[in-house]
Formats: C-alpha cells, structure tokens, sequence
C-alpha cells in the first residue's frame, strides 16, 4: 500500500472518529474492500467509457472531483449514481484501479440514506423491487411494473401493455407473485442484517 | 430462468444430457438482489446472496460448482463470495447475519460459475465438436457476451474483460460463421429502459447497429436481461429512431441444440419478439410460429357472398388494348 499522505489506504476510515471524517472518508467507508477513491488522477477513462454518462448530470470523474471537494449535498442529489448500469468498464479500465462501479453503490445507498436523491424514477424502481423480495423473496415484474409506471409515469403503461401481453402470451410473465418456502428464514437473516448494517453506519 | 427466460432453461435441459452435465436445483433459492438491492442496502444486499450460498452449500453432493445462467446472479455470487473471502470484517457480518437463519457459509468452499464457462471448459468444445450433426453452415452470428460475465470477472476465468473468444470459439465449432462483432462485451443497459428510455434505448441501438453493420444473421447472447433488451425492445427502438432492425436474438445454448439436431420447439424457439424464421431458414430449421389469426375485413376471401361483376366475352380478333 502507498502512503499518499498522513491518512494510509484502508487505515483512516477506522482512526478518525465518526464526527470528523469527510465526505471522501464516508464513501470510501462505505464502500466494501478498498476502494482506493483517493488515487484519482483525474484522467476521465471513466466518463469516456461510460455507457450512459452522456445523460448523467456529473460524470464519473466529475463525481470523483466533487467527492474529494466535500460537495456532499451535490454529489448526493446528481443522478450519477441512478444512471450507472454496473457495467464496470470503469473499473476494469481505471488505471488507479479504482472500484467505481462499487463506489456508485455506495453513492446510491448515501443519497437514499441521506434522502437528497432527486432521481426519483431509478430510487423508486430499486425500493419497489427490494420490497418484492423482502416480503416474497423472488421479485415479481408484474407489480414492480404496474407500481413503478403508476407512480411515475401512469399513461406510460398504456404502452407498456403490449410488450407485458407479450410476454405473458410466451408463458414468460407470472401474474401472481412467488413466493419462496422458507420465507420467514430470509426474513429472520435480512432482519439481523439490517440490524448489524445500522450498527456500523 | 423458469418464467421470463423460459426459452434458456428449456434449451439448457434440452441439451444436457447430450453434453453430459447434470444440473441439481438449489432448494428454495431466492432472488440474488440483481442491481436494484445493492442500491438500497449493504450488509443486507450480501446476506441476499449469502442465503443463496448457504443453501447450495448445504445442499450440494459431490461436486462444488455452483452455475448461474443468469449473468447478474452470477455476479452477484461470485461477488459475494470473493469479497467474504477477501474481507474479514464482512464475512462475519454476513455469516452473523446467516446465524440468525440457521445458515452460514465458508466463502470459497464453493466455485461460482457461470453456464458458459461450464459449457466451453468442463464439457469442452471437442466434446461438442463431435456431437454436432446439423453444423450451422452459412449462419451469421454475433456473439454478444453483456458485460456482467467477462467483468470484473474478480476470479478471472474469461481470456479477456473486453474481447473474450469462449463462447466466438463455441459457436465455430458448431459451424456458424462468427462475426468479429465489435460490441460484443458492450452493455445492454440493464434496467435502464424503466428509468430512461432515451438512455437505454440508444444503449440498444448501437448494438443493434453494430450487429446490422457486421451482417449478422442473429445476435447469440447468454444472459436474459440481455436477452430481453434486444429482443423485446427492438420494436421501441426502431419506432423511437426510425430505423428498421429485424435481429432475431437467441440464446447460446439453443444454438447449440440446433447444431446436436433438437427441433427448434423443444429449445423454446419461436417465442421471441423478433422473429427468426427468416435467419433461421437459411440451415434450413423450421420454426414454429403461433397461427396468426384471420383478419374478418379480407377482401378476397372467397367465402364472402358478393356477386363478381360480370365478364363481357371478349370478340374474337380483336386485339388487347
């Protein structure tokens, strides 16, 4: 590991207390292994490869510059992290090795933690879908559909009708949900999980 | 794989036996999270997955390889289970949280694998090249791998993040003639067409293009949200940029039943958006289309009780103006 300055890779987050990090030191945190954010060079591979970053607000890069700066409510409420399709051309691409596609995780779970998100329709989508599985353990498309469009985008169904006609007519689209056996079992380990991930943050 | 892919599993179990792999359900399995759990939660999003470990840990017998057809829950598993092994601090949270169920699991005690690799490695191309009995000769196709398999691939079993050749080598060996398609390890989009279309849909079209551009008869893909995003959206791509695409899209395994000489029926071909009659006639495979039902306006049809006008009789000698 190289010692950039005072502050060791893997080292920081753990040493300083809670109420002095910085932004830099909450994402890095909060994102699993080692991120190594602060070996951005700036080089904006991971804006170029980006597949959908023509319609972010902030690059990839971009993002990494804001974060460094402390910009914490503008990182928080771009839609960055909400249009990342985890692709991980960034990753595999970054010459710092950087863990981008992770760190995005990272943004998302902070903005919804912190409730500054303003892409309401990606948020929307992954609570609904989470909902699914927390209570079925299988997600169901029909309701993540039917929830997600009378939300968001309620005459945008109509259209939609044909394509879930479709998949239905293939013995492709279950139109009651699923749900697993041994539910409560998830159920009892999410519970603790939740517990265990509230401790830590 | 059971409903909205039911084409890849149908396909997979079609072939089986004949590549020698036995498949053993995981019991009671649940959903891996996909992209959307991990933006909710943390500890939670793994102990998702660890569920799934520990099931098939428990349950499995005689081997250790756990197949995931599904890209995103192979990324999901092989995700979870290298930073478990790699990451202290997580993989006690995580068995902690699986305590709570009765479960736990050992990170590393399994080998996550996706079905491809399986496919190209432990059953082999040579073992496949000798069961081939309908090559596809003169089929174009464009091998599309997605993104979620070859990166970022953390216990590197693919040649390449960017360029892979597993399943190109595949598909020679069952006789297509392989595109050297240029995106073929470009992202889908995911779920992107539910939150932007402007997004996904253009993410769409430049595979599509690219797959037109290069002549590819059919797109072979190995991961259904792939699958689904060129396939059912395609129509919503033409009619959002006005092009005209029809690129039948299936899946690897299907080609390779076609190839070992299963009827396309039986590999759940025919229930594709985009049709693939038309590519798929040039091997000379039937595929079996639903009856299209009989508009009631048809003019020519010789049922309906409207008198033709009558014929004068043409006189003889006279000349056709």
């Amino acid at each position: 590991m190289t010692t950039v300055s005072d502050r060791t890779v893997g080292a920081f987050p753990e040493e300083v207390a809670p109420s002095k990090t910085t932004f830099l030191m909450d994402v890095m945190r909060a994102t699993p292994g080692e991120s190594r954010l602060e070996m951005c060079i700036q080089c904006g591979t991971c804006g170029g490869s980006c597949p959908s970053g023509m319609d972010m607000d902030h690059t990839p890069r971009q993002i990494f510059a804001m974060i460094r700066a402390g910009m914490k409510e503008e990182t928080l409420k771009s839609n960055t992290p909400w249009f990342c399709v985890s692709c991980y051309y960034c990753t595999v691409r970054c010459p710092q090795e950087i863990h981008i596609t992770d760190i995005m995780y990272s943004l998302k779970r902070m903005a919804i933690e912190a409730d500054l998100f303003e892409e309401d329709k990606a948020a929307g989508f992954s609570q609904s879908f989470v909902g699914h599985v927390d209570n079925y353990g299988r997600s169901f498309e029909l309701g993540l559909a039917t929830r997600h469009y009378l939300r968001h985008q309620p005459l945008g169904l109509m259209g939609k009708a044909g394509f879930g006609l479709g998949m239905y007519r293939q013995g492709r689209l279950d139109l009651t949900p699923q749900k697993i056996d041994n539910i409560d079992q998830l159920k009892a380990i999410m519970k603790k999980a939740n517990e265990l991930e509230k401790a830590v943050t | 794989m059971e409903r909205s892919a039911r084409p890849y599993l149908d396909s997979t179990m079609a072939i089986r036996e004949e590549l020698g792999v036995e498949f053993e359900e995981v019991q009671d399995w649940n959903c891996c999270g996909a992209t959307e759990y991990w933006s909710v939660s943390r500890l939670p999003a793994y102990a998702l997955v660890g569920r799934n470990l520990a099931l098939a840990s428990q349950q499995i017998d005689g081997t250790n390889t756990l197949v995931a057809g599904c890209s995103a829950c192979y990324l999901n598993l092989s995700k979870t289970d290298s930073y478990m092994r790699k990451d202290e601090q997580l993989k006690s949270s995580v068995n902690e949280a699986l305590a709570a169920g009765g479960l736990s699991y050992d990170p590393g005690s399994l080998q996550v694998r996706h079905l491809l690799d399986i496919v190209v490695n432990d059953v082999g191309l040579d073992a496949i090249a000798e069961k081939v009995v309908k090559p596809l000769t003169g089929l174009r196709v464009a091998p599309y791998y997605g993104c979620m398999v070859v990166r970022p691939d953390l216990d590197n079993h693919y040649s390449d993040h960017e360029y892979p050749q597993e399943m190109d080598e595949l598909l020679k060996v069952l006789g297509a003639e392989v595109v050297d398609y240029p995106l073929k390890t470009h992202c889908c989009g995911g779920h992107m067409t539910q939150i932007s279309e402007k997004t996904a849909y253009e993410i769409i079209r430049r595979l599509l293009y690219a797959a037109e551009q290069y002549k590819a008869d059919v797109i072979v893909t190995l991961c259904p949200m792939c699958q689904m995003n060129l396939d059912a959206f395609q129509g919503d791509v033409n009619r959002m940029f006005k092009t005209d695409f029809h690129l039948p899209v299936l899946y690897f395994t299907q080609m390779i039943g076609l190839a070992l000489g299963h009827n396309a029926k039986e590999l759940g071909i025919g229930k594709e958006f985009i049709d693939s009659t038309g590519a798929l006639a040039k091997i000379g495979v039937e595929v079996p289309v639903p009856e299209k039902k009989r508009s009631r306006h048809r003019r020519d049809d010789p049922s309906l009780p409207m008198p033709k006008p009558l014929e004068k009789p043409k006189p003889q000698g006279e000349e056709e103006v």
